[in-house]
């Protein structure tokens, strides 16, 4: 039993070990593009200008978001985003009351279609917002949730 | 495999195209939490960055904060596929461990 436990601590410090290794070698030029300034702002509106890099954004109702009007928990939001406005190619969804409203950016190829499912937290009742980019141009659309219980804590 | 992470996914074929269902187990931790027992800090530990591909090309890639759910679910479309055909998706965290998960369409 003890001989058990020696292995397996061994081969999860060794597994780490090399994770961490591939994983610093890899995505090194892929990380770069991760959008740390719209994650670490602490608005929606900070970090929708520092997505499109204060490019104008209009509303559209060819954007969807499609969630239930009331969240049980928000450490878990059900949300689904899609677009009928040709050539989108990016999705964003970001959460008006998180202490960091950025929650996800999706960079779309032609080969799928401008609909992402997913799971937010949610820090509190408020809209979700999703942000479209199609042709150089940015759309959005909110919609507001209830939420019982906050999963930002 | 001691401490085996488990993946789901599952590519199902709609009309000349495919629905693909991806839970990932993972914690998320937003660095906002507190451990119970102790009163300290849970570290900020999530994953920064998705790929998916078809058929090995990359047909999406998304960048992602601790704002997503804890074990994050993800849901696409691809355009066109036919059975059989290869779905593969690599996840980056901020610690730097990667995991690949690999289906087929059926």
């Amino acid at each position: 039993m003890k001989r058990r436990i020696f292995l397996q601590a061994t081969l999860t410090t060794a597994q780490l070990a090399l994770a961490i290794g591939s994983g610093l070698l890899v995505p090194r030029r892929v990380l770069a593009a991760w959008p740390s300034a719209a994650f670490h702002a602490t608005s929606p509106d900070q970090a929708i200008h520092a997505l499109l890099e204060g490019a104008p954004l209009e509303f559209s109702d060819a954007v969807h978001i499609e969630a239930s009007n009331i969240a049980e928990d928000g450490r878990s939001v059900p949300v689904v985003v899609h677009s009928e406005i040709p050539d989108t190619v990016t999705i964003t969804i970001l959460s008006e009351k998180n202490p960091y409203p950025a929650v996800a950016s999706f960079n779309l190829s032609p080969q799928v279609d401008p609909f992402v499912s997913t799971r937010i937290k949610m820090g509190g009742a408020g809209h979700v917002v999703a942000v479209v980019t199609a042709k150089g141009r940015h759309y959005y659309a909110k919609k507001r949730i209830q939420v019982t219980a906050g999963g930002c804590g | 495999m001691a401490r085996r992470m488990t993946h789901k996914m599952r590519a199902s074929a709609t009309e000349g195209g495919a629905l693909v269902k991806l839970l990932i187990q993972h914690p998320m931790e937003t660095g906002n939490r507190k451990d119970r027992v102790t009163g300290e800090r849970i570290p900020r530990h999530f994953i920064r960055e998705v790929h998916c591909e078809h058929n090995g090309a990359i047909i999406m890639t998304a960048f992602w904060s601790w704002g997503m759910a804890f074990n994050p679910y993800l849901s696409f479309r691809l355009r066109k596929a036919s059975r059989g055909d290869a779905v593969k998706v690599r996840w980056w965290d901020s610690k730097g461990v990667t995991e690949t998960i690999e289906t087929r369409v059926r």
